[in-house]
């Protein structure tokens, strides 16, 4: 894909080499390819042509470079309004002094909030935090038994009652100030942003148990919904960041631009693997080489 | 208790005054691309359009012709499950993580109960925390058999056991759930071809059916997921989950068109009676609501 970002964009360029000027008519072909590119990323539509525009408006009227190729020199601008768009990120999860912190994970059904719930719990016990697991999906079979199980791995306590999600959460607080726990992760069951009944239960959490950071988590492989979900559940509960999961397969994840243009809220975490200990930042390089398609790109970046 | 979604769908479209000229196309070409309907069959379409109707008024006309278009790349009306022609039919689950295999799988032993078929449910996933459980919870609110092995950590012997177990209580079907994995995972697509081979010793022409589960929230990604997992073991069809939401599932289009695989089955929610049989016509329609 990315060489055929090159070669679209090469061919209509090739006689600029070292003179002139990038037009919007010498760099359309291009900017052509970048659009396919751009789509079959799964990026959302409607981002995908604001974002070809604000390319447009910024490679038009430049000098062609001496020392590149002019394509590359798109390349180049591509990629960096890509970096621009989905950062700057910051990994690290902001503390309260005198109370325990909570971090609420939400999101579509199967995204991988449960999984997410213990990878953070084993980032942060590293960290030197003493977290709890707080099993508030009620409606999976055997949601909270898959929590346990996890929490069982990684050494973590799970708190978890038969009562209802906003109870459960509320009586975990109680329970990690007894206990000396200074990390509430609170696993949610996995819903439709349109399922008003739940979103609406989510807020009730987040009215009771105030949580200090809301976490979207977003399944890597997802298409154009990406912009309607994240924007759905940011209009109805804020949220702090996104954790886009499953990255350790092919998926493009075009997600990542879509959710970060439609929301503004940046994207924190990765997830690598189905093992607990598969959890890294947010890196928006590597992504936009990842959404553009794999080659060189960082080399080429360099060179620019 | 749906709220409308941010973008709409086809309909509206042909609700505009005017000809169908460039802009008209254009707009055709998003809200197909918005329903992850993807390049190229997102371009076929529009390509047909625009020869069949450039500078003609809007009308009617044009509305039938897309939809026509969209329901010629999708396969006849499911027919649901082929059974064996003697012996218990085995049907095997496979997909990636989280797609709802196992869900699924609690709706289709209800409809297989409901024609009249003894079912049995074999627990082949014995990697995720508490997916045995999952499915034990499933099959007890069902009343159905389930075969495990809580300690066993190789999900082909359980997969044995079960078949095992079928053809010696007659039982009508085996369902095999299986471990979410991604295409790009060799050992465990390697697994998956184990679970098939050993089924298919116990049990002659067996798996019977090998629907691969796929997540209509997906995009493009859903069409290298078929690929793979029919290089891996031979799909015979689809059930295309989670189509409740507003994700219209457009990505089967391309799937039909690379490899002829067919939709069976459709997951409208998360209760055990949300699984339908996949109808084009509808599916087709809901792409213009
Ligand atoms: N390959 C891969 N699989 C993952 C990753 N994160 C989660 N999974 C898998 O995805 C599937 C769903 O994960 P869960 O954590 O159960 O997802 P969930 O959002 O809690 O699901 P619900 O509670 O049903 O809404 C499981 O098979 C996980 O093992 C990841 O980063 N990579
Ligand atoms: N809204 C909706 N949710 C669904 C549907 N099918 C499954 N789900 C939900 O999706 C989540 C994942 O479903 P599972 O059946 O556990 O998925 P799986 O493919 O078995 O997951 P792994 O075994 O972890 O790979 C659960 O929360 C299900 O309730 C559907 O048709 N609609
Ligand atoms: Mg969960
Ligand atoms: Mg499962």
């Amino acid at each position: 894909m990315f060489d055929s970002i090159q070669r679209g964009l090469s061919d209509a360029l090739k006689k600029l080499r070292g003179r002139g000027r990038l037009t919007a008519d010498n760099i359309r072909e291009g900017l052509r390819e970048v659009r396919r590119a751009l789509l079959e990323a799964d990026v959302n539509f409607t981002v995908v042509t604001k974002f070809i525009q604000r390319v447009e408006e910024r490679s038009v009227g430049q000098d062609v470079l001496a020392r590149v190729d002019p394509s590359e020199q798109i390349v180049k601008i591509v990629f960096d309004e890509l970096v621009a768009l989905m950062g700057p990120v910051d990994p690290k999860i902001s503390f309260a002094k005198d109370r325990p912190t909570i971090l609420m994970m939400c999101g579509l059904q199967g995204a991988g909030k449960t999984t997410t719930t213990g990878k953070l719990g084993l980032t942060l016990q590293s960290q030197g935090r003493r977290p709890l697991l707080v099993a508030a999906d009620l409606q999976r079979p055997a949601a909270v038994d898959q929590l346990k199980i996890i929490g069982q791995q990684l050494g973590l306590p799970v708190y978890s009652e038969m009562t209802d999600p906003v109870q459960v959460c509320r009586n975990a607080v109680t329970f990690a100030k007894q206990n000396n726990l200074d990390t509430i992760i609170l696993d949610t069951a996995g819903r439709l942003q349109i399922d008003a009944a739940l979103m609406e239960e989510l807020q009730q959490i987040d009215r009771l148990v105030k949580p200090d950071q809301l976490f979207l988590v977003v399944d890597a492989m997802i298409g154009q919904e990406a912009a309607n979900v994240a924007k759905t559940f940011n209009d109805t509960l804020s949220l702090n960041a996104v954790i886009l999961t499953k990255l350790d397969g092919d998926a493009r994840g075009g997600a990542a631009l879509s959710i970060k243009e439609v929301t503004g809220v940046p994207i924190k975490f990765v997830g690598m693997g189905e093992k607990l200990d598969k959890l890294e930042p947010f890196e928006p390089e590597g992504m936009a080489s990842r959404i553009l398609g794999q080659g060189d790109l960082m080399g080429l970046v360099r060179k620019v | 208790t749906k709220t409308r979604d941010m973008f709409a769908g086809v309909l509206d479209l042909f609700r505009l005054r005017g000809k169908v000229d460039r802009k008209f196309l254009e707009e055709l070409e998003r809200r197909l691309y918005l329903a992850d309907v993807g390049g190229t069959a997102t371009t076929a379409i529009v390509d047909r359009v625009r020869q069949a109707f450039q500078d003609k008024e809007i009308d009617g006309n044009v509305e039938t012709f897309v939809r026509q278009q969209l329901r010629e790349l999708l396969t006849d009306p499911s027919e649901g499950i082929r059974y064996a022609e003697s012996g218990p039919t085995v049907v095997m689950i496979a997909g990636v993580n989280g797609a709802g295999k196992t869900t699924s799988i609690a709706k289709l032993v209800n409809r297989l109960q409901k024609d009249g078929k003894k079912v049995l449910i074999a627990a082949c996933d014995t990697f995720r925390a508490a997916a045995v459980e999952q499915l034990t919870v499933w099959a007890e609110r069902l009343g159905a058999e389930i075969v495990k092995n809580p300690t066993a950590s190789d999900a082909a012997s359980v997969a044995h056991d079960a078949c095992e177990k079928a053809r010696a209580k007659e039982f009508d079907v085996v369902i095999v759930d299986t471990a979410g994995r991604l295409h790009t995972q060799v050992n465990l697509m390697r697994e998956l071809e184990k679970i098939h081979r050993v089924v298919g010793k116990v049990i002659p022409n067996a798996p019977h059916e090998i629907l691969l589960v796929l997540d209509a929230t997906t995009g493009q990604n859903a069409i290298t997921q078929a690929e793979m997992f029919c290089k891996s073991v031979k799909c015979t069809g689809i059930i295309l989950t989670k189509l409740d939401g507003t994700a219209k599932g457009g990505a089967i289009f391309a799937i039909k068109q690379k490899l002829g695989l067919p939709v069976k089955y459709i997951g409208v929610g998360e209760k055990i009676d949300d699984l339908e049989l996949f109808d084009p016509e509808s599916f087709v329609q809901a792409l213009f609501e």
